[in-house]
């Protein structure tokens, strides 16, 4: 397919042949990223700006090493030390950023649509890095593209995703990318952490666990938040672990082989076993091997070979 | 392929006794087959190895390494090109290190994909020597680039261009003269 996108900034708005390429893009970046000269001078001369404005460990990282790989220059915002602390606006420190010619711009930020807001006033690319509680893009696409190492196609799959849907942007953007793809999205989490209008994705949800880990192919547990505590949306660490801590014993109840995703950072013992976490069922650690895979993927896309981009 | 057909270069036949020469050259030229592996530049260079590979088991009774290569992320035309070309999987699955590779292409014309090839290859290691093998070379060097083996010479001028059909790809074997429109 021609590739027409300036920017990244959610999977609702991409097509299934869109993220497919994406996908399909990435496998050739995971062969160069195992090599042990792992660099391309396909983007030389090409500028990439990280601004996160929420902590991030291994998103920015990923992004920065992705660039690096292209051999594209990359830039990090510490946005404590910036110039933000001083009261800039998201505006004024983005229009700052596109006036040094920077080809694309990263942004994770705490207000859902903060992306696209920059995608209508900057010149450059824009990647959504995580907005709010909205999408973030790029951790929905390395989930679906470790899926699709492990089965190939993903139609008809089961992927049943636990936790703290409510506040997750991880389960989100997933949620509309695996119903485009054709899998069979199952939403769990207690009452207070599962909003029942994104039944409107074509996902199924439950609050009871264990009704749903049968023939699941997938099990992916959220990060429990655990500031939500506090707030009273429930009532005990221990009593969420019971009902939606995953284990190896719980997930013996799938009945297949079944892998194990986790976005990261974990609260062991909390949503996931710390011997489920290390056993060969997840593939966490590959989860963030690839996640540099798809991110060189996207800026590939984004900044190489410019001239049949629309805005 | 756009354009019209002026002439058929090479037919099955043809395109069947060059690679049998060729597969006898590197032989001949390499004393052997010795550390000796096939590497095809996708998309068409990836058949002609694979037939190479074949004649010279035929021949040896050897089967050399044969990897793939994708050079897209080495072209040197991202900025001017007026479309985005779609990255491949390069696979080779060995170490080049010390060896004897044969790049494999189908069309040799100015010269920039086999610079590429030969930067992608570099970044997998450091072989012992590199040489290329074409089915076809046209001219119009662009740089300082020449091939070890060639099928056919075919002077050609600018506007023409040469299509290479294989079987694996293009349901039969022919190279084929066009003429680009306009």
């Amino acid at each position: 397919m021609l590739w027409q996108r300036k920017h990244i900034l959610g999977l609702e708005n991409l097509s299934k042949e869109e993220i497919s390429h994406i996908l399909q893009t990435a496998k050739p970046m995971k062969e160069v990223l195992l090599r042990p000269l792992k660099k391309l001078p396909t983007l030389r001369g090409k500028s990439v700006m990280h601004l996160f404005y929420e902590a991030s460990t291994r998103t920015r990282t990923s992004f920065e090493t992705a660039g690096k790989i292209l051999g594209a220059d990359t830039a990090s915002i510490a946005v404590a030390q910036s110039s933000v602390s001083k009261g800039e606006s998201l505006l004024d420190t983005a229009k700052t950023i596109a006036a040094m010619k920077v080809d694309l711009v990263v942004i994770r930020h705490a207000a859902s649509g903060a992306a696209a807001f920059l995608a209508e006033y900057l010149q450059a690319g824009i990647i959504n890095a995580g907005d709010g509680q909205h999408e973030h893009p790029t951790q929905a696409l390395l989930d679906m593209f470790t899926m699709q190492e492990e089965f190939g196609d993903l139609t008809g799959k089961k992927v049943v995703i636990i936790g703290d849907i409510l506040h997750s942007r991880v389960a989100r953007s997933n949620a509309w990318g695996l119903t485009k793809m054709g899998a069979e999205v199952t939403l769990v989490g207690p009452p207070t952490l599962l909003p029942p209008e994104m039944k409107a994705l074509g996902v199924k949800m439950s609050h009871n666990l264990d009704g749903e880990l049968e023939g699941a192919d997938v099990v992916m547990a959220l990060r429990l938040q655990l500031e939500r505590q506090q707030s009273g949306l429930f009532p005990s660490l221990r009593e969420y672990s019971r009902l939606y801590g995953i284990s190896s014993q719980k997930l013996k109840k799938t009945g297949r082989k079944t892998i194990v995703l986790h976005p990261g950072p974990m609260n062991r013992g909390v949503e996931i076993s710390s011997e489920l976490a290390d056993s060969p069922m997840a593939k966490i650690e590959e989860q963030v091997t690839n996640g540099v895979a798809v991110r060189m993927a996207l800026i590939y896309l984004l900044a190489g070979g410019t001239s049949n981009v629309m805005a | 392929m756009e354009g019209i057909t002026k002439s058929r270069i090479m037919d099955a036949n043809g395109i069947r006794r060059a690679l049998t020469r060729i597969a006898h050259e590197i032989i001949e030229k390499n004393k052997g087959t010795l550390d000796v592996v096939l590497i095809g530049v996708r998309r068409r260079g990836v058949p002609l190895a694979e037939r190479l590979q074949n004649l010279i088991l035929e021949f040896e009774g050897v089967k050399l390494p044969l990897g793939i290569l994708d050079i897209t992320l080495y072209r040197d035309d991202f900025s001017t090109i007026g479309f985005q070309p779609v990255v491949h999987e390069t696979d080779v699955p060995f170490d080049v290190q010390g060896k004897q590779v044969i790049l494999v292409d189908d069309v040799l014309f100015t010269g920039r994909t086999a610079r590429a090839a030969l930067d992608a290859m570099m970044d997998l290691g450091r072989p012992q020597r590199i040489q290329l093998a074409v089915l076809v070379d046209r001219g119009h060097r662009e740089l300082p680039i020449r091939a070890d083996y060639v099928g056919k010479n075919v002077p050609t001028s600018r506007r023409e261009s040469v299509s290479v059909c294989l079987r694996e790809v293009d349901d039969s074997d022919e190279v084929l003269l066009m003429e680009k429109p306009g």
